[in-house]
């Protein structure tokens, strides 16, 4: 049995902060990544970060993902890093299970865990959306920008917003030929400066428009779209075909948190925080004591958020199991300063609603 | 397809690596996944489904949604956008759930 301070399941943005963190603490932590590369989805995020410069504003996601991971380099004496490591359980006795490749499950006894699980992409219900050929607009993004094989030769893409938005950017800058942008709403979802960025290659974006249904036989041959009314009904005689090989689906994020329902925190479904979220205090703990959580995984953001929250929850959780930061309040404040001014403005309205719904007030003091 | 030239990104691909996909010979490179090379060769369709026997290709890249799942040397139900190319591989289609090995 492997035994370690803080178990951080998710080597993404949140993660690797609260490993950071936590380091700084002197605690130890273990991080464990299911994919072969740590960094969670920044490493394949080509375009320029907004923000602040605590954030790494104006710096590529991939670059930001060798930040965080030399940063954690920096204590190998505190920090354990498992790539291809997959957490597969949280039991009540407080062990971890995981699964290294397809050859070593393992047990692990954490005095405390941190989820950072971060989200899955959202499919979109239409007649043969099983076809190869069909992606996440994330999967699309990982296959040509951390493996550089390009995707296709001609792709759709469904969601006008920022991800829908900036893959199809990318799409075009691997050499592929973007057809249109398909958004269900009324209006653009995303950034207008990524709009404008696309609409000036030549990307029509059809708003309040949807996919009909996909063609071919074992492979994504063409796509049939129309237009939708105002209640999102289909208009009859609106239809359109395009021949692609490529549909990219960008309609949203939701939380990834069955590890946490498995180990019986009460969740609550929240939809401005995108989907089923763990109860936490204002300490980042969920209602089951010692596990925390972190990023995506307790409300869809994005990476600069996820990176903040990252580091709260390392600080909070380190300082429970005793590991006290010498400037722990100083931080807190700073680190809680950045959330908010992340989240201030309109566009931040639907996560502040959505926390405030999920975040108990009070908790342990330290 | 493979990218060579990229506004941004470098690609530095480690060494060839040579797998088989349904017996036939396949080169990939070294810290590629199974999926990434297997489409890179052309590959999109990886399994079924199980009831209906529908083609299957990847669908998250992420590890999540098991639309990859593949018999790689014997064993089934192998996520193949998470698991790295080895050489000498042997990955085939899979069809059903799969056997316990």
């Amino acid at each position: 049995m492997k035994k370690t301070d803080l178990l951080i399941i998710g080597g993404g943005p949140a993660g690797l902060c609260a490993a950071a963190m936590a380091a700084e603490c002197s605690a130890h932590a273990l991080v464990l990544e299911r994919n072969p590369k740590a960094g969670g989805q920044l490493v394949k995020q080509t375009h320029m970060f907004f923000g602040s410069e605590k954030q790494h504003a104006s710096v590529r996601g991939v670059d930001i993902a060798d930040i965080l991971l030399e940063k954690i380099a920096r204590y190998p004496n505190n920090v354990e890093l498992m790539t291809s490591t997959t957490a597969v359980g949280l039991y009540e006795d407080g062990v971890a299970t995981a699964l290294y490749k397809e050859e070593n499950y393992f047990k692990i006894m954490p005095r405390a865990v941190i989820a950072a699980t971060g989200a899955y992409e959202r499919p979109l219900a239409f007649p043969n959306n099983d076809l190869p050929g069909i992606y996440g607009a994330g999967a699309v993004q990982t296959l040509m920008n951390v493996y550089g094989v390009k995707p296709g030769e001609r792709a759709l893409m469904v969601g006008a917003g920022n991800i829908g938005l900036i893959v199809s950017y990318q799409l075009m800058q691997a050499g592929v030929k973007v057809v249109a942008i398909l958004d269900a709403a009324p209006k653009i979802g995303g950034y207008l400066v990524h709009a404008a960025k696309v609409a000036r290659m030549g990307v029509p974006i059809l708003t309040s428009h949807t996919v009909k249904r996909a063609l071919g036989e074992t492979e994504l041959k063409a796509v049939e779209i129309c237009a939708v009314d105002e209640r999102f009904r289909p208009l009859e005689g609106t239809e359109k075909l395009y021949e692609v090989d490529t549909l990219c689906v960008a309609v949203g994020l939701s939380p990834l948190a069955e590890l946490l329902e498995m180990r019986g925190c009460e969740m609550r479904y929240v939809p401005q925080l995108g989907g089923t979220v763990p109860v936490r205090n204002e300490n980042y703990e969920t209602t089951v004591e010692n596990v925390f959580a972190a990023g995506d995984t307790s409300g869809i953001e994005e990476a600069s958020a996820a990176m903040v929250e990252g580091s709260l929850a390392g600080l909070c959780a380190s300082a429970k199991l005793g590991f006290v930061h010498p400037r722990y309040e100083e931080l807190r404040q700073e680190l809680q300063g950045q959330l908010d001014a992340l989240r201030a403005g309109p566009a931040g309205k639907h996560i502040r609603e959505g926390i405030l719904s999920i975040v108990a007030k009070g908790g342990f003091s330290c | 397809m493979r990218l060579e030239e990229h506004p941004i990104l470098a690609f530095s691909r480690g060494k060839e690596i040579q797998f088989t996909f349904n017996g036939e010979n396949v080169t990939g490179y070294e810290g590629e996944t199974i999926a990434a090379a297997l489409h890179a060769a052309g590959v999109k369709v990886l399994g079924e489904s199980l009831f209906l026997h529908r083609p299957r290709g990847f669908y998250c890249a992420i590890g999540n949604c098991s639309s990859c799942m593949m018999v790689v040397d014997g064993v089934s139900n192998v996520k193949t956008c998470i698991t790295e190319l080895k050489e000498g591989m042997r990955v085939e289609t899979q069809r059903g759930k799969g056997t316990v090995v």
